[in-house]
């Protein structure tokens, strides 16, 4: 049972934590740019702003289009409480595993894409076809990524997987490190980040995800922005805790979870002003262009899954 | 009541309601009253009886007195029977509530009712006696009866050349296929001593006899059930038979094919070779992926679903193939799971794809529309269709908590106990065709996001479209049943794990214990500690969300203190927006069109109406886009030409002079004395 609190405990926590992770990326880019950038805490105040404004429907939007944003973020969470953020073990990593994981973006995905469609603008449309390409192609690498992982742990249980790689210790694996690559690149594809998608601007020839949410205000929008932000966390807490899973609390007691606590929270302090230093020297891509750089996602995996069986086995 | 009586039944019903249909020429209410029943009748003995002998385990062979004088026809329940039993019935009961409805158009056709029930009624008899033949006679006459009642009710509307077409290339294949499962048999058969599976299995084959047998069968069954290259009978035929008829052809008779590989390989050949199973890995990776690209060019909804069939078949011997390989290097457990993630997945294919095709089915009456780029606003006239057709979207692109992901997920898991494997090359190939799937689920999800955003979100693009209304309560019916045992096989997995360990028991020896050895609330394939699935969690995790939806909706809006406004969509301020300027199904595949370019031969075509002295602005621009199977050029044509050009050599000997052909019976006659004596 207090696993179980625990885990809940840790949920709220991560959720809680999301929209601070994107204002701090944000941040960083913006004393890169030279620009003043806005409060941390703006996002929530955006949040609040949107949730108590009232909703704003299309006469065409039909009930999927209202189911949308409910799914999403249910289908965000629920992969949320599979991820380990703090402590491995806990109970709820045991209801998916990481392709389950997988599985609810691609429902949350796939709803998305059916409510940009729904109420019958080009905009939407074109959202949709380019998120579907887009995601179609990055499903392949990342699970390449996910078979390199699994082999190297032997479980594809995102909890067993990091006290696997914690207990084999320091080893320099060259396969870890391709699969890292490869699921960086899948990873800055899905959350829609420059260098396949820019989440600023509203440009149509460039937009996908943007696209599909044109028509989305209030409480609608608000919980859609919010598991954006959500993904983009769970994307930060998979690479820093399974390629770098030391500090990572494997007991209950207090003192492991304050120090994990800690730990995380550098990490991902540390992985936002990558990310963001990456987003500040690159240039979004050609939607063409795209197709390469996954292809790219999936060649690294794909070299990861050889090294690991040609040089690491046997 | 006794087996007995029971298998009677099963297969007797079917052909009475053949029969009755008969009388629906003067009365075609009957189709209603008797018909149709019957057929539900049929169905739900044969789930009863399945589920019977599946989950008691029974074996029992019965011996009917039809037949040859010295080869009676043998009958044998085994849970492998008992399991596609049930899903034989399942579909065909779901038609038969969905049929009454649907034929009522055909009432002033210009062809009889009676054809339709007739062959109908033939056609699930004979797929019912395939299951459960237990000779190779029996069986093949079984298979002559569902391939040949089906082609007649392919070229049912026979009035329309296409349908000819379709359905001479669907029984020319067939029969080729049939004559080559007939071969494969007779291999096991020659060294076995006798036509009954009894005897085949006891057949002693070394391992090029065993591999010829095996190779004729994936020809035979994979000709049946859409391997590619041999798939290009099915986009033709499968859309041209009315819905129902695609509905059980697709969900069923594809399914019957996969039953007809499976007892060949794992029950009478018996000790498969892992070599077997990485050829059968390669050509499912193709068929999967194959398939799926061809379904995204499609536009015409039952062409599309047709060739999501030859993906699913694809996913399914992927299966077969993972199980093949795990069980022929030794490792009986995992073999046991590649097979159970293929059973699961074809169960799971018969479901969703009988729901789908069913939906297409209601559409089709309603708005009499198979093209995609016509539909649009379905949702809104036709409620509960969208809803169920959504369930199968849901299904088929493998999402969770749905049933196609559970076996998809369990096709995963299988590929993924490759470092089990001592060879470094399947060690690196299993996972290629693991991404391949991958590619595959993803892809097909992006088209039945353009199915489903097409057809039944946006507006309404023709007047036809925006004028239907619901299906009638029956066609509901049969969707909302189909649709619920989609989600119900996707939240307890275990419970049919559990039940299809009775089948692995008597192909593998092994069972799959340890995947629902944690209760029923966890899936757990190889170990707790390898990977654990809770679909019941999951889907009370999506409840949940919806429930918060619901409250908002239903208790928190009425209280006013969240509003909700209508108001037109964003326009740009340019005016107001036209349903053409919604995305198409052409438009929305464009980038995967671009992408993959080399897969398809893509022909497309521009039309311009000029206006006099307005060059730049045409009064009409028509622009079409039309994918054409590869296979035609590259594997057909090649036979053609063959064929053509030994048939010219041949006829060089048809001189039309009647002294020669009377010197050809000479010489004819002179051979066949030098040989007798």
């Amino acid at each position: 049972m207090n696993d179980w609190l625990l885990a809940l405990i840790e949920l709220i926590l991560f959720v809680a934590l999301a929209p601070l992770f994107s204002a701090w990326v944000k941040r960083v880019k913006c004393w890169l740019q030279n620009r003043r950038a806005p409060a941390l805490l703006q996002p929530y105040r955006d949040l609040r702003r949107l949730f108590a404004k009232q909703v704003l429907l299309s006469h065409n939007a039909s009930p999927v289009f209202r189911a949308t944003p409910y799914i999403i973020a249910g289908a965000t969470l629920l992969a949320a409480a599979v991820v380990p953020f703090i402590s491995v073990n806990l109970p709820t990593a045991a209801i998916a595993d990481v392709i389950v994981l997988a599985g609810f973006f691609a429902l949350a995905r796939f709803f998305l894409a059916l409510a940009g469609m729904d109420v019958g603008t080009a905009f939407g449309g074109m959202g949709s076809s380019r998120e579907m390409t887009i995601s179609a192609l990055a499903e392949p690498a990342m699970l390449m990524a996910v078979f390199t992982l699994a082999m190297v742990a032997h479980s594809t249980n995102l909890s067993t997987v990091i006290d696997q790689l914690l207990a084999q210790g320091l080893v320099l694996r060259p396969s870890l490190l391709f699969a890292l690559l490869s699921l960086v690149l899948v990873g800055i594809a899905e959350t829609g980040r420059i260098p396949i998608d820019n989440p600023a601007t509203h440009l149509e020839l460039t937009m996908i995800h943007e696209a599909m949410i044109l028509e989305y205000s209030g409480r609608h929008l608000a919980l859609i922005e919010w598991a954006a932000q959500l993904k983009l966390l769970i994307y930060g807490v998979l690479i820093v805790n399974i390629f770098f899973p030391w500090g990572i609390a494997t007991s209950g007691s207090p003192g492991a979870l304050a120090i994990a606590s800690g730990v995380v929270f550098v990490k991902l302090l540390v992985l936002g002003v990558l990310l963001a230093v990456g987003e500040t020297v690159l240039a979004k891509m050609r939607l063409f262009r795209v197709p390469a750089f996954l292809v790219l996602a999936l060649t690294l995996a794909l070299i990861g899954l050889l090294s690991h069986i040609i040089l690491e086995v046997g | 009541m006794s087996t007995s009586l029971l298998l009677s039944a099963v297969l007797l019903l079917p052909l009475l309601s053949g029969v009755a249909a008969f009388a629906t020429d003067r009365q075609p209410s009957l189709m209603r009253w008797l018909v149709f029943p019957l057929l539900g009748l049929a169905g739900l003995t044969a789930v009863g009886l399945g589920g019977h002998v599946l989950l008691h385990n029974t074996i029992e062979t019965f011996i009917y007195a039809p037949g040859l004088p010295w080869l009676h026809w043998h009958f044998r329940l085994d849970p492998l029977a008992g399991f596609f039993l049930v899903l034989i019935g399942i579909v065909t009961s779901a038609v038969s509530l969905f049929g009454p409805g649907y034929v009522r158009e055909f009432e002033h056709g210009k062809q009889p009712l009676s054809v339709l029930g007739f062959f109908t009624g033939l056609f699930v008899t004979g797929m019912l006696m395939v299951v459960v033949a237990a000779d190779a006679f029996s069986f093949m006459v079984a298979w002559e009866l569902m391939s040949l009642s089906s082609y007649f009710l392919v070229v049912y509307q026979h009035q329309n050349p296409a349908n000819r077409r379709a359905g001479f290339l669907y029984l020319l294949m067939a029969e080729v296929g049939a004559l080559s499962i007939l071969l494969s048999f007779g291999v096991l058969a020659g060294f076995g001593d006798g036509f009954s599976f009894e005897a085949m299995r006891a057949a002693p084959l070394n391992l090029t006899w065993a591999s010829i047998a095996f190779a004729l069968g994936v020809l035979g069954f994979g000709m049946k059930a859409g391997l590619v290259p041999l798939h290009v009978w099915l986009p033709e035929a499968h859309p041209v038979a009315p819905s129902h008829i695609s509905a059980l052809m697709s969900g069923v008779m594809l399914k019957v094919a996969v039953y007809g590989f499976i007892r060949l390989s794992f029950d009478l050949i018996g000790d498969v070779h892992w070599a077997w199973g990485v050829a059968l890995l390669i050509i499912a990776s193709i068929t999967a992926l194959f398939g799926v690209l061809y379904a995204l060019m499609q536009h015409d909804l039952k062409r599309l679903l047709a060739y999501h069939s030859v993906e699913n078949i694809g996913i399914i011997f992927m299966g077969l193939g993972l199980s093949m390989i795990f069980y022929g290097t030794g490792y009986p457990l995992l073999g046991t799971l590649g097979l159970v993630a293929a059973l699961y997945h074809t169960l799971n294919h018969a479901l969703f794809k009988s729901l789908l095709f069913l939906g297409a089915g209601a559409v089709l009456q309603r708005s009499h529309e198979r093209d995609l780029e016509r539909m649009g606003g379905l949702l809104k006239r036709m409620p509960w269709t969208g809803l169920f057709f959504l369930i199968g979207c849901i299904s088929i692109s493998a999402l969770p908590p749905f049933n196609g992901f559970v076996s998809e997920w369990l096709t995963f898991q299988t590929a993924l106990q490759v470092p089990n494997l001592e060879s470094g090359v399947l060690r690196a190939v299993i996972p290629i065709a693991a991404a391949t799937l991958a590619l595959t689920g993803a892809l097909a999800a992006a088209c039945f996001v353009k199915v489903y955003g097409i057809a039944f979100l946006g507006k309404a693009r023709t007047r036809r479209v925006r004028r239907s209304s619901e299906a009638d309560r029956g066609m509901v019916l049969a969707q909302a049943l189909l649709a619920v045992l989609c989600l119900l096989f996707g939240i307890f997995p275990t419970a049919a794990v559990n039940a299809m360990n009775h089948v692995t028991r008597t192909l593998t020896g092994e069972t799959l214990s340890t995947a629902t050895a944690n209760g029923w609330l966890w899936l757990t394939p190889v170990s707790a500690d390898t990977a654990s699935y809770s679909a019941p969690l999951v889907f009370v995790g999506v409840l949940l969300a919806l429930l918060a939806w619901a409250l908002m909706y239903y208790v928190m809006r009425p209280t006013g203190r969240v509003q909700t406004e209508r108001g037109d969509t964003w326009d740009c301020g340019f005016g107001p927006l036209s349903p053409r300027m919604q995305y198409t199904s052409t438009s929305f595949t464009m980038p995967i069109r671009r992408i993959f370019a080399p897969v398809w031969r893509i022909h497309e075509e521009l039309e311009r109406e000029s206006q006099p002295g307005l060059p730049l602005e045409p009064k009409q621009i028509r622009y079409q886009v039309h994918a054409e199977d590869v296979t035609w050029k590259w594997f057909y044509a090649p036979i053609m030409q063959l064929l053509h050009a030994t048939t010219r050599r041949v006829s060089r000997i048809q001189t039309g002079n009647l002294r020669h052909y009377l010197a050809y019976s000479f010489v004819t006659l002179l051979l066949l004395l030098w040989l007798i004596t």
